[in-house]
């Protein structure tokens, strides 16, 4: 026989058979931080490919060849791309995203505040979100093809067909133009209490909720219903057990990883949504400062605001891969 | 003894949605009547769609799906169970009445220890207390033979083996000591040395406990093993019920004079002196993990017969079929085709390589596209290695129509219009269309019904006797093998335990497995069951 390899156990599935759970969570730890390598290069290319120039911009009509030179240098946009992207990478690890051009300012302090803002947004969001949309999920499971089924279908349809800026609107139109119920615009200062605060969100909130809550009930009606209709929920009628004790005992703990997979994904969702939200409703978070930079080609702010996007959706989606495989009696007791 | 269950006049029907036509009510049972006595067993037999399992269920007062109970009654002690409410019906489920589920690795709850499934119906009836039935559990997996019964509660369903799984169902359904039993199939997804064991445990268990069964299956060799009595069934209604024996030794129906005479085929076994058409040498392969699937497999096909290949699932039977088909790249060992070498990979081989070389598969129906007509499905291979187009086409397509004896009227069928057989049919119609030399039968009958099988057995018969076309034909059923095949290779483990012309592999002396392996099939015969695990009880007596 000629150089067939004996079976030799490669390190990685050694691992993975000795260790399966603890294999898994360090593979999608890995995958992620690589992830997150990619894509602070492509932020960072993305930015670069844009056409004009800030010193161009910044200086318009006096925009004299020297003048340009000098302002290129003060930035260090002089330097070569790939020593500017490691130069950045490095302060950006240690929290440090350089100062704006427009305003001088550190980048670091700024969104400091503003993650904050907007974490706050997204936090209230989901709270609502969550535990409503598998409620009704499960309302729609409960009467399926009937009457709440099919009206739970639609409106979630139609919520998902519009886009939030337009659902934002619509509700200003609605409560703020015609009926003056609600407040706008939705400013937050550091000196509002949280009762304050939440009477200014309202708005946003609620068209951030019927944005995400359509797509997660329907996922979690989906997920649902795949294991009712397995053959151990037949099992469990066939032993005399009843409803309650089927869904609760069986159907709940195979029904879990799904849901929190769609849960995670849709805050992921939620955390990308909040850009055109907060522009629309005047919000100081994230996205607004992010939209802001960007008009004015301030690019360490846009760079900053678009890796701390990317390592928020990373990070959701991330948790939810490693708690699925937590869920998963397969992984959690190895043969 | 008295009558325990008593079906009386049973009608069964379903809702079917065609696609595009309005929704019809089809009738699955047609007014079956029977008695149980307190610790018979029943055995109800037939094709698939003759409405067994429906009748089973029907036991326990469940459709499945769409289904509903239409009609008669089902009396269990004097009780009409149909007209039990809700509440009543939960009484009897998991306490009076238990449900053996043909497969246990999907019955089973993957989220919950195996111990605990089994108590739970226990448990929740309020029938023992919770030591109690730990207890009563570990007596029954004790009774079924489960390996280290102390801690095999403890385990979640994917660590244990399919047969352990099958047996710790049976387990579940004897917790409560129920007076019936509703086994479905308990064994049709196992392989035949597994089975056997499984079946002794349930046929062991059946006795230990005195419960009454009704035991479905399609296979009468192993009904006749566990029943008392059998009842035939075809398309919902009742054929033939009587005594074992009677049914076996003289059954009075046409159906299941049929039954009983399957296998009816004999193929006597052309000497090997063709020379090879195929000839693998030293074949090993892996897939993509590096673990080794065939370990150094060398055989070859004579020309002009039938290699059939037995074995287990996981024996590497089909990898070997996908590494000459070149899908699977062998890791070391080389292939002759004809006395030329052939390229290890399908991509490095030529299209005549390729004709010369066809598949048939076990799913006729995820082989073919469900959105093209019998007429391109069988085309498709004509225009691709003949370039043949438009009515010297549409004129071979016929032909081969005819050849498979299905008739031009076929041509525009689509797949879903089609039955079982006849979709293999244009399986391997399709297969004749490339003009081959040699058709790997992957396994083409195991999902058909014995008399639909026996058909395209003679089938592919006659169509080597007419055009010379060699066969591997893979096969877990060694009835089969004795049937059709030439010569024989045994595999075990990803090994060729056995190869050779049918007449030596099929005879004393064997090998370990292959004993094994010819023993653990069941035969038509009383007492068979009894006889095997006799003589095994000698055979380690003796060591």
């Amino acid at each position: 026989m000629t150089g067939f390899p004996a079976t030799l156990p490669r390190p990685r599935l050694w691992l993975r058979r000795r260790f399966p759970l603890l294999a898994r969570i360090a593979e999608r730890l890995l995958l992620s931080i690589l992830l997150l390598l990619t894509v602070s290069v492509l932020i960072f290319a993305g930015v670069e490919a844009l056409p004009g120039d800030f010193a161009t911009t910044y200086l318009g009509q006096s925009a004299t060849p020297q003048a340009v030179a000098n302002i290129r240098a003060e930035f260090g946009l002089d330097q070569p791309v790939t020593s500017r992207y490691f130069e950045w990478l490095g302060n950006a690890l240690q929290g440090d995203f350089g100062s704006s051009w427009a305003s001088g300012n550190s980048v670091s302090e700024q969104i400091g505040n503003r993650l904050g803002n907007s974490l706050f947004l997204a936090a209230v969001s989901a709270l609502i979100a969550v535990p409503l949309a598998v409620g009704l999920g499960v309302v729609a499971v409960r009467f399926r093809d009937r009457l709440p089924d099919r009206l739970i279908n639609i409106l979630s349809l139609a919520a998902i067909s519009l886009p939030e800026f337009f659902v934002g609107y619509l509700l200003i139109m609605f409560f703020v133009v015609k009926t003056s119920a609600a407040a706008f615009p939705a400013t937050v200062y550091d000196s509002m209490s949280l009762i304050e605060r939440l009477q200014v969100i309202a708005l946003p909130v609620a068209t951030l909720v019927l944005v995400v809550l359509a797509h997660m009930i329907r996922m979690t009606r989906a997920a649902i219903l795949g294991v009712m209709s397995s053959a151990y929920m037949e099992t469990a009628e066939l032993k005399g057990l009843g409803a309650l004790r089927s869904i609760t005992h069986h159907a709940a703990p195979n029904a879990l990883a799904p849901i929190i997979n769609v849960v995670a994904l849709n805050l992921a969702y939620l955390i990308v949504g909040v850009v055109v939200v907060e522009v629309v409703f005047v919000y100081p978070g994230m996205g607004q400062y992010m939209v802001d930079a960007v008009t004015v080609r301030d690019l360490p702010v846009v760079q900053a605001c678009g890796l701390i996007f990317a390592a928020i959706y990373i990070l959701l989606n991330m948790t939810a891969d490693i708690l699925a495989i937590i869920a998963n009696p397969r992984l959690r007791h190895p043969r | 003894m008295g009558k325990l269950l008593s079906v009386r006049d049973l009608k069964i029907e379903a809702t079917s949605y065609p696609p595009g036509e309005p929704p019809r009510r089809i009738s699955i049972v047609n007014g079956v009547s029977f008695d149980l006595e307190k610790g018979r067993v029943l055995g109800l037999i037939g094709e698939s769609g003759a409405g067994k399992s429906t009748i089973g269920l029907a036991a326990l007062a469940y459709g499945r799906g769409g289904v509903e109970i239409t009609g008669g009654e089902v009396t269990l002690d004097g009780t009409d169970i149909l007209k039990l409410g809700k509440s009543g019906i939960r009484g009897l489920r998991g306490r009076r009445i238990c449900y053996v589920a043909q497969s246990a690795a999907a019955a089973f709850n993957p989220a919950h220890r195996l111990g605990d499934q089994v108590i739970e119906a226990t448990l929740r009836h309020g029938l023992l207390s919770r030591d109690a039935a730990r207890k009563r559990a570990l007596d029954l997996f004790r009774m079924l033979g489960l390996p280290d019964p102390e801690s095999f509660g403890r385990r979640y369903p994917h660590q244990v083996s399919g047969g352990q799984l099958q047996r710790a169902m049976t387990a579940m359904a004897l917790c409560p000591k129920p007076d019936l039993i509703v086994f479905d199939e308990p064994t049709t997804a196992l392989d035949v040395t597994t089975q056997i064991d499984v079946l002794a445990a349930i046929k062991h268990a059946i006795e230990e406990t005195g419960t009454a069964a009704l035991y479905i299956t399609h296979d009468l060799a192993v009904v006749a093993q566990i029943s008392d009595e059998i009842m035939v069934l075809r398309h919902g209604d009742m054929v033939e019920h009587g005594p074992v024996r009677q049914i076996i030794e003289q059954p009075v129906q046409d159906y299941t004079k049929a039954l009983v005479n399957m296998r009816s085929i004999r193929h006597d076994e052309a000497p090997d002196q063709s020379g090879a058409l195929l000839r693998m040498e030293n074949i090993s392969a892996s897939y993509g993990d590096g673990v080794p699937v065939l370990h150094d497999i060398s055989l070859h096909v004579p020309r002009g017969q039938t290699l059939a290949i037995v074995g287990e699932s996981g024996s590497g039977k089909s990898t070997l079929a996908r590494v000459a088909t070149g899908l699977l790249p062998p890791s070391a060992g080389r292939i002759e085709f004809g006395g030329q070498v052939l390229p290890p990979a399908r991509k490095a081989r030529s299209r005549d390589d390729l004709r010369r070389l066809q598949l048939i598969y076990q799913m006729a129906d995820t082989a073919m596209n469900p959105r093209q007509t019998v007429r391109e499905i069988i085309g498709r291979p004509l225009t691709f290695y003949e370039g043949l187009r438009g009515s010297a086409r549409v004129a071979r397509v016929k032909e081969l129509l005819d050849q498979i004896e299905m008739g031009s009227g076929f041509i525009d069928r689509y797949p879903a219009e089609l039955s079982g057989g006849q979709k293999q049919r244009v399986a391997i119609a399709r297969a004749l269309a490339a003009k081959p030399e040699l058709i790997i039968c992957d396994e083409p009958t195991s999902a058909l019904d014995p008399l639909v099988a026996d058909g395209i057995l003679k089938l592919l018969l006659r169509l080597q006797e007419e055009q010379g076309l060699s066969y591997i034909f893979i096969t877990h059923d060694i009835a089969i093998v004795r049937a059709i095949a030439d010569s024989v290779a045994v595999m075990h483990g990803g090994r060729l335990v056995r190869f050779g012309p049918k007449s030596r592999a099929l005879a004393p002396p064997f090998d370990d497995y292959t004993d094994l392996l010819l023993k653990s099939v069941p035969e038509l015969e009383i007492g068979w069951l009894e006889r095997i695990l006799a003589t095994r009880r000698r055979e380690s007596a003796g060591h």
